[in-house]
């Protein structure tokens, strides 16, 4: 029975099949989600950035609210595919039994984890095109290097909707997840740069943050606003794709152990 | 005839506990087979296993001639299945329900719509097409999930305890429809706790318990094989008492359930002499049933 739960992902374009229906689930509701996608990091970004901004100096040569844009693409991307890997996974795989439905059609589990990540990515990709086009319209970055944080917007969507799914496989309800908003993402925000530059912490908390996904992602990001290339651009993408592959691994083994009960 | 389906010797367990023991069906092409049993007894153990969903611990599988799991995915294209609880799509209209699963079989969407009309016109819901999946009844909704279920044309159709849950009026739509499925050549595997269902629909049966096939044949030759033709219930408070004096001597059988006796009998006539002298019982003479093998052989004691 264990022998094939530790088996590599094995992948087929049938998965799109199951991001089709996420679309269509999706379209229905296209307005309340673009709004979403807007409204939460605008309202972060003009409120902090404006008004803390104002108060504050330049960092690293650019506006306050410049360098909490590029956060903010970062960390909207983030929520994004975690809410949707969290809540949405667990409906489809628990509460609506989608998942249950699907496994008995020529679809195979690894179809659908692997259709869950691609469809997570793409609402980080939406939520990171809609923060993209807000710093345009506020004229806070005229670069284009600044296209650059769309595929930077899938990238940080996949390792996040990779890593949330590991948590959707361990869940028993919707509650548990709050172990994981409150404990591992919250952190990651204040950590990771978002608000501040990460050498404003102390040594050992500057430690953590070089190991957690959102610091990398926004070391990608911020040099973008002023057209520079990220320095150690490889290490930061590696460090981003090799959580992606991970948690996609383990959440597989983990949903293939659940699922087989 | 040749086999859709065949188990040989099916085991599985989970943490220990042997959930299907030494399992095996052969199912033709064309019949109605029906897994009877209790809650618990593997019914859907078998079935999961039977697609190719888990892993069995050891026996062979083959479904449609090819051999599961191995090519479970690929015998899955041919196949329907109508699951024991609902997970149609609650965002999607009826037709997009239908459409969406069609996709995952790999079908264009051109075929799927060319198919609609048809499924929709068996499963009742012509007027229902754009209607939202909450907004239907109990029994519209299993009528869904089995059109669902013919998406792909499929050779074989796995049902789930197909009617639980439904009223007697739904119930009876869904076996008029399962009986034309199967007038139409489609093979069936049902699961089901309810006797008159398996009795109406199955060809042949396996009574299931502890994850054993304990008898298996068709409903007649079940009932032939494991329990006296007829029955006689007697009813009332002295019932228990008359039967230990009684009882004994008009049955070659018989059981006590509450303040209900079931006399089980080859011939019925001296045991009803008796009762016309007995005032204070009330009874009911009938022939053997399904039901009366079902509990003889699974217990009557309560599964939970």
């Amino acid at each position: 029975m264990n022998k094939h739960l530790f088996s590599l992902p094995r992948l087929s374009l049938r998965f799109t099949t199951i991001w089709r229906r996420n679309f269509l689930v999706w379209k229905k509701m296209a307005g309340p989600s673009i709004l979403g996608h807007l409204a939460d990091p605008v309202i972060y970004m003009l409120g902090l950035g404006y008004g803390l901004g104002g108060m504050l100096p330049e960092i690293n040569g650019m506006p306050y609210i410049t360098f909490l844009a590029a956060g903010t693409v970062c960390y909207s991307t983030m929520n994004s595919a975690s809410f949707e890997a969290l809540y949405s996974g667990f409906t489809r795989m628990h509460e609506q039994r989608t998942w249950e439905a699907i496994l008995n059609t020529p679809l195979s589990l690894d179809d659908i984890v692997f259709s869950e990540i691609a469809w997570a990515a793409s609402k980080s990709l939406l939520a990171g095109i809609a923060v993209l086009a807000v710093i345009w319209l506020l004229g806070l970055s005229h670069s284009p290097m600044t296209l650059w944080l769309i595929p930077l917007a899938l990238l940080v969507g996949l390792c996040f909707a990779s890593v949330g799914l590991i948590i959707t496989a361990l869940a028993p309800s919707y509650d548990f997840f709050m172990y994981y908003f409150t404990l591992v993402i919250t952190p990651m925000v204040l950590l990771c740069g978002v608000f501040f530059p990460v050498d404003q912490l102390p040594v050992l908390l500057q430690n953590i943050s070089a190991a957690l996904p959102l610091t990398h992602a926004i070391e990608l990001a911020r040099p973008l606003m002023s057209s520079a290339v990220p320095a150690q651009l490889a290490w930061h993408v590696t460090v981003l794709l090799g959580y992606a592959l991970l948690g996609f691994y383990v959440s597989l083994v983990l949903f293939r152990r659940r699922l087989s009960q | 005839m040749s086999a859709v389906l065949s188990v040989q010797n099916l085991r599985k367990s989970y943490a220990g506990q042997t959930v299907v023991d030494g399992v095996s069906i052969r199912i033709d092409k064309g019949e109605c087979y029906g897994l009877l049993g209790p809650n618990g007894a593997g019914k859907t153990t078998t079935l999961r296993l039977m697609l190719g969903l888990i892993d069995p611990d050891g026996g062979d599988l083959n479904l449609l001639g090819l051999t599961v799991p191995r090519h479970a995915r690929e015998a899955r294209l041919r196949v329907g299945v109508v699951p024991q609880m609902d997970n149609l799509d609650p965002d999607f209209t009826v037709a997009e329900n239908l459409l969406v699963y069609g996709r995952y079989f790999g079908m264009s969407d051109a075929t799927i719509e060319s198919r609609l009309p048809e499924l929709l016109e068996f499963a009742n819901l012509t007027g229902k097409r754009d209607a939202k999946v909450p907004t239907l009844s109990g029994g519209m909704k299993r009528r869904l999930t089995l059109a669902r279920a013919l998406v792909n044309d499929p050779d074989i159709l796995f049902l789930d305890e197909p009617t639980t849950g439904l009223d007697p009026q739904a119930r009876h739509l869904i076996w008029q429809r399962l009986r034309e499925l199967n007038a139409r050549g489609k093979t069936l595997l049902l699961t089901t706790h309810f006797m008159d269902e398996a009795e109406r629909l199955c060809h042949r049966l396996a009574v299931m318990d502890n994850g054993r096939i304990i008898s298996e044949g068709s409903p007649r030759e079940l009932i032939e094989r494991n329990i006296e033709p007829q029955v006689v219930e007697v009813f009332g408070e002295h019932a228990a008492a008359w039967a230990n004096n009684h009882a004994v001597r008009y049955t070659q059988r018989f059981e006590i359930s509450g303040e209900t006796v079931f006399c089980y009998v080859q011939d019925a006539q001296p045991l009803l002499q008796n009762l016309l002298q007995q005032p204070e019982l009330r009874y009911l003479h009938r022939p053997a049933n399904l039901e009366d093998v079902f509990l003889k052989l699974t217990g009557r004691e309560m599964r939970e």
